[in-house]
């Protein structure tokens, strides 16, 4: 390689990793604002605003789905296998939504330390076989 | 080794090699494609918890893989355009910007419309989605800037240095759903550990996979030629064809 040649690789290079470096800090100070969701253990320790909207992400917790009263309400508890913490909602809930499955709830904290959800998404785990195969494999992979 | 690859740089030389390549690429595509279709489609089991509907990562995983590939190939051009200078690395850095930015849209768009039943959204600000959306920005951007440029070669040269700076974006997009927390599920496939896909539904994905992958090869020499008789155009080469 001839002497401008190679001063040319280095420039790039040296380019290349100066913006890795600051996309990388930019990305380090605005961890907390990338993270889509906030986990029941988190929540429960007070990390997450108060009075503000923020999403909640976890596993919801097998028998713990019932709906009191007018039947349109539904708890749940959500869990991140730590803490749990019991979300409320009324509306209607993603096809994937199930006991044991890993869900997003956008909400906010509520008086008594339950969580009003206003939208509830299902976060799908990154697991495909076929249903025959489901029963054989269930509980190994875990969603978040 | 080098010598080929010296000559293949040439431009009247790759013009023939890839007039000749394009019949077995388009049979290679043809084939690919429908055994991947099928075996996707109609031979391939429903997931045990999203039912058909799972079936569009036929189309979604390979769309984004090939979206970032093919922006790797970009910056690998761009790094030949700068310290080499070689002018068919400019010929293919531009000719698969809009390849790229087409898979890219499919990508975005397949999981949308998958979002919607599925997680109950079409779209969210996670940071797998959102980065997957610069991508496809930073194509359109490299067109643009190529576009605003008069002189090919200095145009080249820009957009070399956009596609390198961009490519600190391809981690990123990879890692974005272990380094945050995301909507969207962890890698199935890419990672080392074995794919968390029962293998009836991993081969066709990785058949599509590959049909994608000829595809690109397929419409990128297509354009290159293209782009090569433009640019050529008064050569003595060109007139002799």
């Amino acid at each position: 390689m001839t002497p401008a040649r190679k001063k040319r690789l280095g420039l790039i290079l040296l380019m290349v990793a100066g913006v890795a470096v600051g996309v990388g800090f930019a990305l380090k100070s605005l961890d907390q604002n990338i993270m889509f969701f906030f986990t029941p253990s988190e929540v429960v320790s007070g990390k997450a605003p108060a009075n503000k909207l923020f999403r909640m992400g976890g596993m919801v917790v097998a028998g713990s789905v019932h709906r009191p009263g007018d039947g349109l309400t539904v708890h749940f508890d959500l869990t991140d296998n730590e803490q749990n913490v019991t979300v409320q909602f009324a509306g209607i809930l993603p096809d994937l939504f199930r006991e044991g499955q890993g869900i997003i709830a956008n909400g906010k904290l509520g008086e008594s330390g339950e969580f009003v959800a206003e939208e509830v998404l299902a976060k799908h785990d990154e697991t495909y076989m076929p249903p025959e195969l489901a029963g054989m494999h269930s509980e190994t992979e875990q969603p978040q | 080794m080098f010598l080929w690859f010296h000559k293949l740089g040439s431009p009247p030389h790759f013009y023939r090699i890839a007039g000749k390549w394009l019949p077995w690429l388009n049979w290679a595509f043809m084939i690919l494609l429908l055994a991947g279709l099928y075996g996707g489609l109609i031979l391939a089991p429903p997931d045990y918890q999203q039912g058909e509907s799972y079936r569009i990562i036929f189309i979604h995983v390979p769309a984004a893989w090939m979206s970032l590939f093919i922006y790797v190939v970009m910056a690998v051009c761009g790094a030949v355009i700068i310290v080499w200078r070689m002018k068919l690395a400019e010929v293919v850095l531009i000719s698969s910007a809009p390849i790229g930015a087409s898979f890219t849209f499919l990508a975005l768009i397949t999981g949308s419309l998958w979002g919607k039943p599925m997680w109950g959204t079409y779209w969210v600000w996670d940071a797998r989605l959102t980065s997957e959306l610069i991508l496809l920005f930073l194509y359109l951007g490299v067109i643009g800037l190529h576009n605003a440029i008069e002189d090919r070669r200095t145009a080249a040269r820009a957009v070399a240095i956009l596609a390198l700076v961009g490519v600190v974006n391809i981690p990123i997009i990879h890692y974005s759903v272990e380094w945050w927390h995301s909507l969207h599920q962890g890698p199935t496939v890419t990672k080392f550990d074995k794919p968390s896909i029962h293998w009836s539904m991993l081969l066709p994905l990785l058949l599509m996979a590959l049909a994608f992958q000829v595809y690109y090869v397929l419409a990128l020499f297509h354009r290159c030629r293209a782009e090569l008789l433009r640019r050529e155009r008064n050569s003595k080469w060109v007139e002799e064809l």
